[in-house]
């Protein structure tokens, strides 16, 4: 260190500089900004997944051809909406990504319910933190139920199945066989909405433990909702990812 | 975030409620809707093309922006925190577009060599 006018190793008076620790430079709290770059992190852990998608999705065939004379095969990359068109209590009708736009719009919403709750945080509004975080937790879960729906209807597989050249036939998909074109792409399909699932479901445990600590009205004893703020950026990002899943997965 | 002193008595706040100022939150609401039901136009509108993915990526990055800029409030925190987040973003964007526009060389590679 540089010389110092006192010879005492305790500072006389609390360092006051932006960088010196006696404030907040990016006028976020610790925890905020760690969570920040705790997002960040994770941002790197999806976009790692999405270059996988993309990288092997190039080394596959696409499928060229009218898109109604579309039929499943491991030889070419299935076209999505002909792979995601079921959806709950409409067997055999051909709703082409209606279910994922469903489920989209579920977790947008949860989205503006989470956002609302923050607001209510900050107006130090105990009851309408609660009633906005219960809405968060119900639209979470009902997008995990949703997610699950799919994942057993994308194994199970269609009644048609795919008949292999030897005239076998196959149903569904696992991480090895898969009727609706390479087992690659059942497996992405697998890894990727699955660790995004999974982050639903640690945002929705947080969202519960956020709900008692308000109902015991620990966070109005404490004077501030931050801990709220905080499990809201990481339900933010939750959505954030789904929308780039939707259009790297589904859309595109 | 608002300071509030320290209340001593256990359990409800005593102060005033303000009024809940949602306007803006509904309306980024919208736009998020909005800009996914364009998607599905094109989704279902507009034949598989290099053009129609530039325009769900574009669409994309919309509601990222919306979603970070507003939801997560990143638009209203300290440049110095917004350079944090967005330069070392900035550069996995580039990483990416590296990865996969050389990863078909590289994916061949592996691919043959496996072979």
């Amino acid at each position: 260190m540089s010389s110092t006018t006192s010879s005492s190793t305790t500072l006389d008076r609390p360092k006051t500089g932006t960088w010196d620790g006696g404030n907040e430079p990016m006028k976020a709290s610790y925890g905020k900004l760690m969570m920040w770059f705790f997002l960040l992190s994770d941002t790197f852990t999806f976009a790692a997944f999405l270059t996988t998608y993309g990288l092997i999705r190039h080394r596959h065939l696409a499928y060229i051809g009218a898109h109604d004379k579309f039929v499943f095969s491991n030889d070419y990359w299935p076209i999505p909406d002909k792979v995601f068109n079921a959806f709950p209590f409409f067997h055999g009708i051909d709703l082409p990504l209606a279910f994922v736009a469903l489920m989209t719009m579920i977790l947008i919403l949860s989205s503006v319910t989470m956002v609302l709750a923050v607001e209510a945080g900050h107006r130090m509004d105990k009851k309408d933190v609660e009633k906005w975080l219960l809405w968060t937790i119900l639209f979470g879960s009902t997008f995990l139920g949703c997610q699950a729906w799919e994942w057993t209807h994308f194994i199970t597989g269609t009644e048609a199945g795919l008949t292999l050249y030897d005239g076998s036939k196959i149903f569904g998909a696992n991480l090895t066989v898969n009727q609706y074109g390479p087992p690659l792409f059942a497996d992405l399909f697998f890894f990727i909405t699955g660790f995004h699932g999974t982050h639903v479901f640690s945002g929705i445990v947080l969202l519960i433990i956020m709900f008692i600590m308000a109902v015991n009205g620990a966070f109005q004893k404490r004077g501030h909702y931050e801990m709220v703020e905080k499990v809201g950026l990481y339900w933010h990002f939750v959505d954030l990812v789904w929308v780039f899943v939707f259009t790297f997965f589904y859309l595109v | 975030m608002a300071s509030h002193s320290h209340h001593s008595d256990e359990g409800e706040y005593s102060g005033d409620i303000p009024a809940p100022q949602t306007k803006g939150i509904w309306r980024v609401f919208l736009i998020l809707c909005v800009l996914t039901a364009i998607e599905f136009a094109f989704a279902f509108l507009m034949d598989p093309s290099t053009l129609r993915n530039s325009i769900f990526i574009v669409l994309t990055l919309f509601k990222a922006f919306f979603i970070v800029g507003e939801f997560m409030h990143l638009k209203h925190e300290t440049k110095s925190l917004i350079w944090s987040v967005l330069i070392p973003t900035a550069l996995l964007v580039w990483l990416l577009i590296a990865l996969i526009t050389e990863g078909t060389y590289f994916g061949d590679s592996v691919y043959n060599y496996l072979k």
